[in-house]
């Protein structure tokens, strides 16, 4: 097969580009350490959210020195809670899950977004830094009323953290 | 000469009826897409609202099902019909055959067309709202499940009609090299074969059941992942018909020949092997699939990158032979003698320059932790409008100014006007992009009808939400208009006289067929390496899905729970019979 030499030339490139891409997604995978939303969550009936220990009064708390636990519903057309309220210089995981049709999870303005599917657990663990209100929005069509579907995430100062209330404030 | 002269439509015409056929279609879809997409671009930015946000989402299904589903598929019939006939020089085996599935393939998208259509009209009771990806348990009313079935099995008669004027041409010319455009036209077929097991699962087993009733409840998860099996390589199954005229007809506009045959060839088998064992990269924010399996479908994608950066060389490195043809000199001096009148080799050449640009919002989007800023804001739509939008929608408008005559024996109504829409395309879909993508970043979502929420603003690091969301409304009215006249330019042609001599045939590659491997004509190796990996790819992951979640789901209801309401499945088959009738 007869390839101009030029094509060689770019045909190198080009895979060098793409191992390229491969490897700097890899070093944010395993050097900076982006994990992805995986099957850690584990599964749960959406009819049954009632029962569940934790979804079935879904809000916050602490699990470790400066480490929390949010469990979230999503359903048409809210999040529980609203407002979630966590205290800044934190880690909080989420736990996020439908009541009813697909839904998505994403604090507007930052990397933390994650699909929300009826049966699955979405896990996602981000480090909250300052204090202040983010948007908190669904992002996949859910219904007549998805534009609709929205809430706060609420980072206090540390001081001002009541852990007695589930961030339910 | 006399054969220089001929058009298809003289030497074929009843196939040129076909293909004729299957562009009325694809442009209707194209013109009643345009209207709902003008429509969404005015709502959402707030500028001007003329129906309920909730019917926002209607609007929303109908644009994305007519455009990636009815007018590009129906323009790849028509246009491999022309192709394969052209190139093997042979009329089908059976052209009733023909007629069949096209008729089939008409019959399955007014189906879905109507009942997504039906959304509007709240007394009838019927509706699909949706959208393109119908993740369950949003539920559609049965026809449109139903629809959907009847279309998928259209085109899979297509593919056997293909092979089968392939084979049988095989017979009469057992060691010719297959033509490149039936090439083309069969590894795209392959392609589409493998693809269409997903949907084809999704729909028949789980969703067209579960609609009527018959089962109760399905796994959300699992038919999400077996449409992304079907969702990704449908992207390719638009392209590669644009990736057809890029590489056959270009070279002819710019005045040469195409650079290179094999390579070509290595494209479209590059296509077949690694377009479907990616869709998990649609994914990447999904619960309930391991992290390994979104880094294969990560590496997977990235290589998908290579036969379009080959694309790329050959298509620049076509256009420069065919300048140099012409008197062109110089490093870059060789651009001005390309014929940027004609609105065929400017659409064309306007359309490659902005799929390198989706290229690289692509590329973003394939980037598995990259994807966690940009996931399922307007960002994405701002990238496929650049691909799907623009690399193909505007190949497949530029071609027909090309083909038209070849299929109808009469010319175009008027190049200036077509040069205009070209044009205008291109700079219309530069401001929508472009707001989109830049919106995407901050966070703004897609697929809502709101521009924006009660409780929060969004942040903008330049500019203003409202700056961006009147250059999407410019674009998205450029856009439209745009449509208007390349649909008014072409219907305008069919006042003008038939005439002779419009005849055009393509030219040989500067590196022909003989100087590729013969392996690369086999295909049932190309299929069986293609279902290897897809088997590598998916059947872990999808394994561990019907484990984790059930094969019918964990549970839950269907929404809305009007769509069939109190129907128990026997009287869901009587509703649709009745209003089959």
């Amino acid at each position: 097969m007869h390839i101009h030499q030029y094509e060689k030339l770019w045909l190198g490139m080009s895979l060098l580009l793409i191992v390229g891409f491969i490897a700097t997604i890899t070093y944010g995978a395993v050097g900076v350490g982006v994990t992805m939303v995986d099957d850690s969550g584990g599964n749960v009936n959406p009819n049954a959210l009632d029962e569940h220990p934790e979804f079935s009064d879904p809000g916050v708390e602490q699990v470790g020195e400066n480490e929390y636990e949010a469990h979230v519903v999503a359903r048409q057309f809210i999040f529980q809670p609203d407002p979630i309220v966590v205290p800044a210089n934190s880690t909080v995981t989420f736990y996020v899950t439908s009541a009813d049709v697909i839904h998505g999870f994403s604090v507007v303005g930052t990397n933390a977004n994650t699909m929300v599917i009826p049966g699955e657990v979405s896990e996602v663990t981000v480090e909250v830094n300052e204090a202040g209100e983010y948007g908190l929005i669904c992002h996949e069509y859910c219904g007549s009323g998805h534009h609709t579907m929205e809430g706060i995430l609420r980072v206090v100062p540390e001081g001002e953290y009541n852990s007695s209330d589930g961030g339910e404030q | 000469m006399s054969v220089e002269q001929e058009t298809f439509v003289d030497r074929y015409p009843q196939e040129a009826e076909l293909v004729r056929r299957a562009f009325l279609v694809a442009f209707t879809a194209l013109g009643l897409g345009a209207l709902f997409g003008i429509i969404q671009a005015l709502h959402r930015t707030n500028v001007l609202r003329f129906i309920p946000s909730t019917d926002y989402y209607t609007v929303l299904t109908a644009h994305g099902v007519l455009m990636v589903i009815v007018f590009t598929i129906f323009y790849l019939v028509g246009l491999y019909q022309w192709a394969i006939t052209r190139s093997l020089d042979r009329s089908p085996t059976n052209i009733n055959f023909t007629r069949a599935w096209l008729t089939l393939m008409t019959v399955g998208s007014a189906l879905t067309g109507i009942t997504i259509l039906l959304g509007f009209v709240d007394q009838v009771g019927i509706s699909a709202d949706v959208l393109f990806t119908f993740y369950a348990p949003l539920q559609a009313h049965p026809l449109f499940y139903t629809g959907l079935v009847v279309f998928i099995i259209g085109t899979w008669l297509a593919g056997v009609d293909w092979f089968r004027t392939w084979l049988h041409w095989k017979q009469d010319n057992p060691d010719e090299r297959i033509p490149l455009q039936t090439f083309m036209v069969l590894t795209s077929m392959i392609m589409w074969y493998v693809a269409t097991i997903g949907v084809a699962v999704a729909t028949l087993f789980f969703l067209l059941p579960w609609s009527l009733g018959f089962i109760e409840t399905v796994n959300p998860l699992l038919t999400r992942t077996l449409f992304w099996f079907f969702g990704h390589p449908v992207v390719y199954f638009w392209l590669l018909p644009a990736y057809m005229l890029w590489y056959t007809v270009l070279p002819k506009l710019a005045g040469g020949r195409l650079f290179s045959d094999p390579l070509a060839r290595v494209v479209f088998v590059l296509f077949v092997l690694l377009s479907t064992p990616v869709g998990i990269h649609h994914q990447y924010v999904d619960p309930g699939i391991a992290e390994g399996f979104k880094f294969i479908a990560m590496t997977n994608t990235m290589f998908l990158l290579l036969p379009s950066l080959l694309t790329a060389f050959t298509v620049v490195a076509s256009m420069e032979h065919g300048a140099r043809q012409r008197g062109g000199e110089g490093l870059f001096g060789w651009l001005t003698v390309l014929p940027w009148r004609d609105p065929a080799f400017t659409g064309m050449a306007l359309a490659g320059l902005m799929f390198a640009a989706g290229g690289f919002s692509g590329m973003i989007n394939a980037g598995m932790n990259i994807n966690y800023l940009i996931h399922n804001t307007i960002w994405v739509p701002g990238h496929f409008h650049l691909t799907v939008g623009t690399a193909v929608a505007l190949t497949f408008m530029a071609g027909t100014y090309w083909l038209w005559p070849q299929l109808t024996n009469r010319r175009i109504y008027s190049r200036p006007i077509g040069l205009l829409q070209v044009v205008m395309w291109f700079g219309g879909m530069a401001l929508m992009s472009n707001s989109m993508h830049v919106a995407g970043l901050y966070g703004v979502p897609r697929r809502t009808a709101e521009p924006e929420y009660a409780g929060f603003d969004f942040n903008t690091a330049f500019g203003s939400i409202s700056e961006l969301n009147i250059q999407l409304a410019v674009g998205g009215t450029l856009l439209f208009v745009s449509t208007l006249l390349f649909l008014g330019n072409l219907g305008l042609s069919m006042g003008n006289p038939k005439v002779e001599g419009l005849g055009q045939s393509l030219p040989e590659p500067l590196s022909g067929a003989s100087d590729s491997p013969r392996v690369l004509d086999n295909m049932k190796l190309w299929a069986g390496i293609a279902l290897l990996l897809v088997a590598l790819a998916y059947v872990l992951p999808l394994g561990a899905i019907i484990q984790n979640g059930g094969l019918f789901g964990m549970g839950g209801d269907a929404y809305p729970v009007s769509v069939l309401g109190a129907f128990d499945g026997l009287d869901a088959v009587r509703e649709l019979l009745g209003v089959v009738r």
